[in-house]
């Protein structure tokens, strides 16, 4: 039996005794611990900015592009041509299985304006499903109606940015604007999404129906066609056979032979934004392993003065062991000794890596995310040091013979 | 019965190809209550004889009975549990624990107890009291004088009601006028509490205070005597 309040009363003691000697060994701790934490909330931070954009951008995402031509063995870049069309998304969308919708687009930068004011932004042709697509919600007003694209209606939906530029603080709804010199009524406000992981502003943004683009603002290169295809496959699962399906099926539609390359590109573009944040986990890993290696050497350090505390201490030892203590008693003594500098290390650790988190966040900007976790992980972890690099010292002290122990000076 | 019994105790120790007996077949009794002085000159075997019966060290041969217990096998662990609850001890320089007050310093052979006792601070005190130290309680050593500081040893040798006070050479390190004092105090504590006292000393004056004195040489027992202060 063991008296822990008096244990830990003697090791706090013999810590304050060494204040400086005790406020070193911690230090060791204190920056592993500070150093773990900080690592894992830039890392998390980072790793969960990009999941954030992968939803802002839409999830299941596949993009259908124009391939590349050759005309005379010149190989064009892609998208030299266009060849996509609407009736490709639409097939796309009633053909494949594993596909839930569809949108074409047709964008291209367009000056607008409203009353005294302009705005330069890029103006997307598409059709009712985009906003489904992007998983976006509009913020006021309506989405198009089908009619409306099929009519080639001359109406619009506004990005935030856009707004904030042309009215201010006025209400969009109803009102004409000018895109390319063609009037077109405001009939919906998108929520704002932000930054796209480019840096973009996602919000810069109007859609107008597909078929006016093509009519009205940017059908004279290629008539009839579209720029791209954006395809919501059914779950995360599906993207793989919705990419096959759709390959196949434009091999189809396009009449390309076995030998022949495709005309268009198919990227998954939920896949490539996974694999990025997938790779920024690792990256975070790997961050909090080097920053452990620290606190590693933090619990060298404890072992390192614990073994001069043993030998410091030795008289003490002995005359305790006179008195009745048994190993057992030693051994929990140091061992308590190395674990109160390595908790109190530990928690000044803590409160220092979410500080050092904080003005990270603060002065450079980048997105933290301390998560609970790696609160516990890291305090758990110098627990663990201290009870492991405390015990050899610990052991030692409680092998010493009593007569000697006595003798030492 | 005898409170100490040892039978035919060895201790050898090995020192380079030769061997030195420390200790060679000592056999003898100690019965509750007496008071002996341990006496003969460095190189004797008092202090071996003084570390084997107070279950410091582990004979190399023979039998040792401590309270009717044989202790001679025992382990370690073993031999620190009837040394807290048997065997007080007072040490020439004191031994007390810097750095910790006349109190805890007393307090220290409890929290080592099989059953820690919840007034441990109470029984500490009642024992500082005994030895007349009560307003010395929150003194660290150092700033006690070394008769004052003996006799915190002595109330830490008395605070787990051993029947048994092993005492090595108790006034070494004190004037003759602080050492009178704590060989009063061991004669009290002999005839009023009936404790037990071994006591070793190479100074007559002091011996002279037992009932019974031992005198060792070449590891054996030259003699054992009464003695009638």
């Amino acid at each position: 039996m063991i008296n822990l309040p008096a244990t830990i009363k003697i090791s706090l003691r013999s810590l304050r005794v060494n204040k400086m000697r005790s406020a070193l060994t911690m230090l060791g701790i204190i920056i592993g611990v500070a150093a773990v934490i900080t690592m894992l909330a830039v890392g998390r931070g980072a790793s969960n900015k990009i999941s954030e954009q992968i939803s802002a951008v839409g999830s299941n995402l596949i993009i259908v592009l124009p391939g590349s031509t050759t005309t005379g063995g010149i190989r064009l870049g892609s998208g030299a041509i266009q060849n996509l069309n609407r009736a490709d998304a639409d097939a796309i969308k009633s053909e494949c299985s594993a596909v839930s919708t569809t949108a074409p687009i047709l964008n291209g930068g367009a000056q607008i304006v409203y009353g005294n004011q302009n705005w330069a932004t890029v103006v997307y042709g598409t059709d009712e499903s985009m906003v489904e697509i992007r998983d976006w919600t509009l913020a006021i007003g309506r989405n198009f109606y089908e009619q409306e694209i099929r009519s080639a209606a001359k109406v619009c939906i506004l990005g935030q940015t856009v707004v904030d530029n042309l009215f201010g603080n006025n209400d969009p709804i109803q009102q004409i604007i000018r895109i390319k010199k063609v009037p077109f009524t405001v009939i919906g406000v998108l929520d704002s999404k932000g930054q796209s992981m480019m840096g973009q502003d996602q919000d810069d943004i109007i859609y107008v129906p597909v078929t006016t683009a093509q009519r009205n603002l940017f059908g004279r290169t290629f008539p009839g066609t579209v720029r791209s295809i954006m395809v919501k496959a059914k779950s995360t699962e599906e993207l793989d056979r919705a990419e096959a399906q759709i390959k196949e099926l434009l091999r189809q539609r396009h009449r390309i032979g076995p030998t022949q390359e495709d005309d268009f590109t198919v990227r998954n573009l939920t896949q490539m934004m996974q694999m990025a944040e997938q790779s920024s986990k690792v990256m975070a890993l790997l961050l909090a392993a080097i920053a452990s290696v620290s606190l590693l050497v933090g619990g060298i350090g404890i072992m390192n003065i614990m073994l001069v505390s043993v030998t410091e201490r030795t008289r003490e030892i002995g005359i305790r062991m006179a008195v009745g203590a048994k190993s057992w008693d030693i051994r929990t003594q140091f061992i308590i000794e190395a674990l109160i500098l390595s908790l109190i290390g530990g928690l000044i650790g803590v409160l220092l890596g979410i500080l050092s988190s904080e003005l990270l966040s603060f002065f450079a900007g980048w997105t933290i995310l301390i998560s609970t976790y790696s609160i516990v992980l890291s305090f758990g972890f110098s627990g663990l040091v201290g009870i492991f690099f405390g015990f050899y010292p610990a052991y030692k002290a409680s092998l010493m013979n009593p007569i000697d122990a006595l003798r030492h000076e | 019965m005898a409170l100490i019994e040892t039978d035919q105790l060895e201790k050898k120790y090995e020192v380079g190809d030769s061997i030195v007996h420390a200790l060679n077949k000592v056999s003898l009794q100690i019965s509750a209550g007496e008071f002996v002085a341990v006496m003969g000159p460095s190189g004797s075997g008092k202090s071996t004889f003084m570390n084997v019966i107070g279950c410091l060290d582990e004979p190399t041969a023979g039998r040792y009975l401590l309270d009717g217990i044989d202790v001679s096998q025992m382990d370690r662990d073993a031999l620190a549990e009837i040394r807290n609850e048997k065997i007080g001890f007072v040490f020439q320089g004191f031994n007390l624990l810097s750095r910790t007050t006349a109190l805890e310093n007393v307090e220290v052979p409890l929290l080592y107890s099989k059953n820690i006792p919840k007034d441990r601070s109470h029984k500490a005190r009642e024992a500082l009291k005994l030895l007349g130290l009560e307003e010395r309680q929150q003194h660290h050593p150092n700033q006690l004088s070394g008769g004052q500081q003996q006799r915190v040893a002595i109330a830490r040798a008395l605070v787990n009601n051993a029947p048994l006070i092993l005492a090595d050479e108790p006034t070494g390190n004190l004037d003759t006028k602080t050492s009178v004092e704590i060989m009063e105090l061991f004669v009290r504590l002999n005839e009023e509490k009936k404790i037990t006292i071994v006591l070793v000393t190479h100074e007559p004056d002091i011996s002279a205070y037992s009932k019974r004195i031992i005198r060792f040489l070449d590891g054996q027992i030259i003699s054992d005597q009464e003695n009638r202060p």
